[in-house]
């Protein structure tokens, strides 16, 4: 079952990978998404996937009853998401910012940052 | 009452941030928030780091979960250096944005985005728990990649994707690290860690969860196979917040890679550290070849940060209490003469009005102060006697002499020859040369000038009185490598309170 579980991750890590190392800004964009998914479901799976009681305290009890999940890699992954879709939804904003700003999708026609200062002649024209 | 002060480093910032924000529309009361708020995080900060000096580790636990379990923050000698130094430094960069931030660059939320920043830096240098700290993480980095786009360009956002790409995958694998070291240890205590992993058996979980860790700590602090981000992108932010970043966020980086790797995994024990040292040498050498053939100041500065990266990598590939204490004396003088020369960057942009070397020149005439000025921390940074760099080389060189790692010791001062060709570049070509322009030199402001003699004065009193802080080097490092003592203090405080996990 775990095995399953962890071929599965790798797959959706290696998309994800694949996708960061395209050129087009989407691509990369859908690889982070991917990833950081990816990470949560790693979490689930390294917490134990064993079929347990929900982790809910009996009323009366102190302590979590015998043979309840563990609560903490939930709690991770709750956080992780939150963190994950601000971060995601910034780098959207961003990627849709640098094509309206650089007026392109590929990232080999953004080379604004690395013609400051270049030895170049032909690029160094654009320096303030 | 000793423990609520390991709070107010994180949050003075908070609330600052807060009310900066509420004051959205009127400048001139964020400006004096902000600076208030930062000579408060300073002081709170001195007098964290004083009564750790006098009292040893300091924790406190939130919400009275007792560890393992609750988030705590702890406090020793090596974090509470860090969090005085940077709060210094952010004092200073406030300082210089009083004459150098525009009024669009405040409308765009750069006091709430500063203060954020500093959040996340004093955050992650007090957490004791790892997730903590890749919380703290996030935090840091979505107020720099605010703080980057600030003013928008086409420069700007070019360098913000990259940045963010790298920096996003970074954060991925140090959670995924983190999934899989709970997975195989059920903690995320660090002292709890620290106790539990030399008794769990060795896996191929915790060897990929120690990789990923080196993996996104090294993004992050930007050393060898992995810094192209960095000099792509710190050269187009604006020159405050390029200092900051210069000053500040790699050495994060560096911090919590110590961190780990002293206190979770061994380097010493074979298999790392020929890889660590790998690593050292190619960020040294890598670093200092980038810069050699920029002509933007920012640019030079950028591959700077990354070869001297590789001298406090030095420390931890080395991993004897002698390289340790190298490495602590390392960053705080690094953090100290690089945010300053970023500072005389930015001074050299108001003076001639270009950060492109080929364009600017005469400044020695017309502002021969600011000369003096640079020369401190450009030759403390080559490693010339007697300034803090020097001491910081020879610590460092020494410890890898005496730790049997001479071709290291080698490179390293064969990179501080290199080092002085490009301050020598700079040198020449913004200090020596006739100006190419015929515009008249501007004037730098008191506000502008302030900063660079503070941060140089203290290089210099390092410099010539070096005693003190290789005393507290060694201490510092005396903390980081004895891991009992840090268990004892964070772990103890179960048992006092009287509450068995």
């Amino acid at each position: 079952m775990s095995l399953i579980y962890a071929f599965a991750v790798a797959a959706q890590m290696g998309a994800g990978i694949y996708l960061l190392l395209s050129r087009h800004v989407m691509r990369i964009l859908f690889g982070v998404v991917l990833l950081s998914t990816a990470a949560n479901l790693l979490i689930f799976i390294a917490g134990g996937l064993q079929f347990t009681a929900p982790p809910v305290i009996e009323p009366g009890s102190q302590t979590l009853g015998e043979g309840a999940a563990n609560p903490l890699p939930q709690a991770l992954i709750l956080t992780a998401i939150v963190i994950g879709f601000a971060l995601v939804s910034f780098a959207a904003a961003l990627v849709l910012k640098a094509y309206y700003t650089l007026g392109s999708v590929f990232t080999d026609e953004h080379n604004d940052a690395e013609a400051l200062g270049s030895p170049f002649e032909k690029e160094a024209i654009r320096n303030g | 009452m000793a423990d609520t002060l390991l709070l107010w480093p994180v949050v003075l910032p908070l609330i600052g941030a807060a009310l900066a924000a509420a004051f959205h529309s009127r400048p001139e009361v964020q400006r004096i928030i902000a600076l208030t708020v930062m000579i408060l995080t300073f002081g709170a900060s001195l007098v964290l780091a004083n009564a750790v000096i006098a009292g040893g580790i300091l924790t406190k636990t939130f919400g009275s979960w007792m560890p393992p379990f609750g988030v705590v923050f702890v406090a020793d000698r090596f974090s509470v250096a860090m969090v005085v130094i940077s709060s210094l430094l952010a004092l200073c960069a406030l300082i210089f944005s009083v004459a150098d931030l525009r009024q669009r660059q405040v409308r765009s939320g750069f006091y709430p985005l500063f203060l954020g920043l500093m959040i996340g830096v004093n955050g992650a240098f007090l957490t004791g728990d790892i997730f903590n700290l890749y919380v703290w993480f996030e935090v840091m980095l979505i107020a720099t990649l605010g703080l980057i786009t600030l003013d928008r360009t086409r420069a700007q956002i070019d360098g913000a994707i990259k940045y963010a790409v790298l920096n996003l995958l970074s954060t991925i694998l140090f959670l995924m690290a983190i999934g899989l070291l709970y997975g195989a240890t059920g903690t995320l205590n660090m002292a709890d860690l620290a106790m539990v992993l030399p008794q769990t058996e060795s896996s191929a979980a915790l060897t990929l969860s120690a990789m990923m860790f080196l993996l996104a700590f090294g993004i992050k602090a930007g050393f060898f196979p992995m810094f192209f981000w960095l000099p792509a992108s710190y050269h187009t932010a604006s020159i405050i917040v390029s200092a900051v970043f210069a000053g500040l966020l790699t050495k994060v980086g560096v911090y919590a890679l110590f961190r780990v790797f002293t206190l979770l995994f061994e380097v010493d024990n074979g298999t790392l550290k020929p890889l660590i040292g790998v690593f050292a040498a190619g960020t040294m050498l890598f670093g200092v070849f980038g810069a050699a053939v920029q002509w933007d100041v920012r640019r030079i500065l950028s591959f700077h940060i990354i070869s001297q990266i590789g001298y406090i990598m030095l420390g931890l590939a080395i991993a004897t209490p002698l390289a340790m204490a190298g490495a602590v004396f390392y960053i705080i003088h690094h953090i100290v003469v690089k945010a300053n020369l970023f500072f005389i960057a930015g001074a050299i942009h108001r003076a001639t009005g270009s950060f492109d070397l080929r364009k600017s020149g005469g400044l020695m005439k017309s502002s021969p102060w600011l000369a003096v000025l640079f020369a401190i921390p450009a030759l403390s940074l080559a490693g010339i006697p007697p300034l803090s760099g020097f001491w910081a080389k020879l610590m460092v060189v020494d410890a890898s002499f005496q730790g049997d790692e001479a071709w290291l010791a080698g490179i390293a001062l064969f990179v501080s020859l290199l080092t002085i060709f490009s301050m020598s570049k700079i040198w020449i070509e913004a200090f020596w040369k006739e100006p190419v322009r015929k515009t008249r030199v501007r004037h730098v402001p008191a506000a502008m000038m302030a900063p660079i003699v503070v941060l140089g004065a203290i290089t210099l009193a390092i410099g010539i009185n070096p005693e003190p802080l290789v005393a507290f080097s060694n201490l510092a490092a005396d903390s980081i490598g004895n891991r009992t003592e840090l268990i004892g203090a964070i772990i103890d405080q179960s048992t006092t309170a009287g509450v068995t996990p």
